[in-house]
């Protein structure tokens, strides 16, 4: 630790990805997040590793597929339209239990859409995104830093679950220059053998069998039954979240990623005029923080949450599914990556504040 | 008493459940023969596809990864690119390698990714119940094809060796078949040079294998051999497309 360096936020991801023991990356070109793979095609031969640009987005998630079926760290960095053409791999990886880092740096949609920042792939990193019922662990990161952290925890979790890890960043974070701290190298060869995967049996076992199909129901509700023991795993154990000022606010914002930060600099301000406002930021988006929503729900002087997202509404439900009845929750959002301004989002709160006095 | 035969150690116990009169079981043991032969037993790592041959899951004996529709290319190359030395093989049928996969079996090919593809053409979809494929037949009727497949609907059949013969990433591209025995022994001998090319880093490797589906054709197994003779193999000649030196 203790080395400091002004670095993208793209570029960040790669370094941390390196610096957390992976040494696999395939891709494919795709704004706004290009300088991520340009950084590790540079990285990857100095550290060993191997970079590879597939011809498509599906082609490269099932390399991935491939490389994590090896037992291998792997990682593949995209945006938006690309998730999607990636959603039927992340389906079966997640169906065959491999473990894999995708960051989706999220621009404007649907469709084409634009370059922006957006958080409208909440629901497809969070509901699914591919067929079938399975969950991803879903990190948002809300600084350049936090990218850096949250890279290591992602292939830890994912190796820890045997399951596909998203990071679901935005162009924001991909774009922006921060200073940043990064960890020391951890040797990929220090990690345990992987004994499910399948790397040759070497004379050491017998056959492995990477997988996600049963035609017998019995057999693949077996299957399913198995990860569902995961997911509530996970639903105990990892569930991360940060809270601002929380203590003794009485109405609370929710907000992840981008518009979190944002949402720090309203506190400030809101703070400085008497208000008693906090913040709940969401690090988990999956597994959610729904027990900590329903804790400050319950304190008697929390009057009300606002929810704030670069999307028509989509976390919402969840705070909503979390909330319930107990307080109301309000919602603001901007679309088509337009990024709220500090003061926009101070009025909509200060309007709610003096509704409800 | 002297024994003639056994099973290769490469395939499993496991019955299999390929419809009579399927080549696909001819095919599994000449795979798992070659790899026994050539003592990469403990090396092998099958991608198996989607279609009838997913069921392959269970007849082989060593580390198999099941993929996606038409993705076992890309699979390939991420277990390849991890494992530089071990036998990376998929074995795929004509609608997952010629239709859905056929970016991910081009782009290997043209990187001259160091994998071998076992390609079973029989013309038509099995698993899904004898839909038409890119490779039927002009005049085939399928399921999806009732009226017999024609040029203005689907165009001409894809012959899938003659257009990759024309990048520099193969070593070898052959096509063969298993409906005579010098067709079954020649394609032992195929199957095995691809995987020596695999073995000595010389590049992408494919073995393209006439073959049957006597239940989707609506043939005896006899009459669908002979189809493949006075058919499939007019349209699709044998031959060696591509062979690196010393193979």
């Amino acid at each position: 630790m203790g080395e400091k360096i002004l670095m993208k936020g793209a570029e960040a991801v790669g370094e941390a990805a390196i610096r957390a023991g992976c040494r696999f990356f395939f891709g494919y070109p795709i704004t706004p997040q290009n300088e991520a793979p340009a950084y590790m095609a540079r990285r990857m031969p100095e550290v060993g590793g191997t970079f590879l640009q597939a011809e498509s987005e599906v082609a490269a998630i099932n390399m991935l597929y491939g490389c994590s079926a090896a037992g291998k760290r792997v990682i593949t960095t995209s945006s938006s339209p690309g998730i999607s053409l990636m959603s039927e791999g992340i389906s079966y990886s997640a169906g065959s239990e491999l473990p894999m880092v995708i960051v989706n740096v999220v621009r404007g949609g649907p469709g084409l859409g634009d370059i922006a920042p957006s958080q409208g792939d909440y629901f497809q990193a969070v509901k699914g995104g591919g067929h079938g019922d399975y969950h991803l662990i879903v990190l948002a990161p809300s600084t350049v830093q936090e990218n850096v952290d949250l890279m290591k925890i992602a292939f830890d979790l994912a190796d820890k679950y045997r399951n596909p890890v998203m990071v679901l960043s935005d162009g924001l974070l991909g774009q922006m220059m921060e200073a940043i701290e990064l960890p020391d190298y951890i040797d990929p060869n220090s990690f345990p053998h992987k004994d499910w995967a399948a790397d040759g049996m070497q004379g050491k076992r017998k056959k492995n069998l990477i997988n996600s199909f049963d035609l017998l129901p019995e057999g693949l509700e077996k299957m399913n039954k198995k990860m569902w023991q995961k997911y509530i795993q996970a639903e105990r154990e990892e569930v991360r979240f940060e809270e601002i000022e929380v203590g003794d606010a009485d109405y609370i914002f929710v907000a992840y990623g981008t518009v979190a930060r944002i949402i720090k600099t309203v506190i400030k301000s809101m703070r400085e005029k008497g208000h008693k406002v906090g913040l709940l930021r969401p690090i988990t988006l999956w597994p959610f923080p729904t027990k900590k929503l329903q804790e400050l729900a319950n304190k008697p002087n929390v009057k009300l949450l606002l929810d704030i997202e670069m999307s028509f509404g989509q976390m919402i439900e969840d705070v909503k599914l979390a909330v319930g009845c107990l307080k109301p929750v309000y919602f603001y959002g901007r679309q088509g990556g337009m990024v709220p301004e500090p003061i926009e989002v101070e009025e909509q709160m200060t309007k709610l504040i003096k509704e409800a006095k | 008493m002297e024994q003639l035969t056994h099973r290769p150690t490469p395939l499993s116990d496991t019955p299999n459940t390929y419809c009579p009169g399927c080549t696909h079981g001819v095919i599994h043991r000449l795979v798992a023969e070659v790899i026994e032969e050539m003592d990469l037993l403990q090396k092998a790592v099958i991608v198996v596809p989607v279609g009838c041959s997913t069921l392959a899951v269970n007849y082989f004996s060593f580390d198999s990864v099941q993929a996606a529709h038409g993705r076992a290319p890309a699979v390939a190359t991420g277990l390849k690119r991890s494992l530089p030395d071990n036998l990376i093989l998929t074995y795929q049928g004509d609608g997952d390698l010629a239709s859905i996969g056929t970016a991910e079996m081009v782009h290997s090919a043209i990187r001259g990714e160091n994998i071998s593809i076992i390609f079973v053409n029989n013309g038509i979809y099995g698993m899904t119940g004898g839909q038409m494929a890119p490779t039927s037949l002009l005049g085939w009727k399928t399921e999806t094809s009732p009226y017999g497949r024609t040029v203005e609907a689907n165009g001409y059949p894809i012959r899938v060796c003659e257009m990759l013969s024309q990048l520099n990433g193969p070593a070898l591209l052959v096509r063969t078949e298993v409906v005579t025995i010098p067709g079954i022994n020649k394609t032992k001998n195929y199957i095995k040079k691809a995987f020596t090319a695999q073995m000595k880093k010389m590049g992408f490797s494919l073995v393209e294998i006439l073959s049957t589906c006597p239940t989707n054709w609506g043939m005896t197994p006899v009459d669908s051999l002979k189809r493949v003779k006075e058919e499939t193999m007019k349209y699709y000649p044998l031959g060696e497309f591509k062979m690196a030196e010393g193979l």
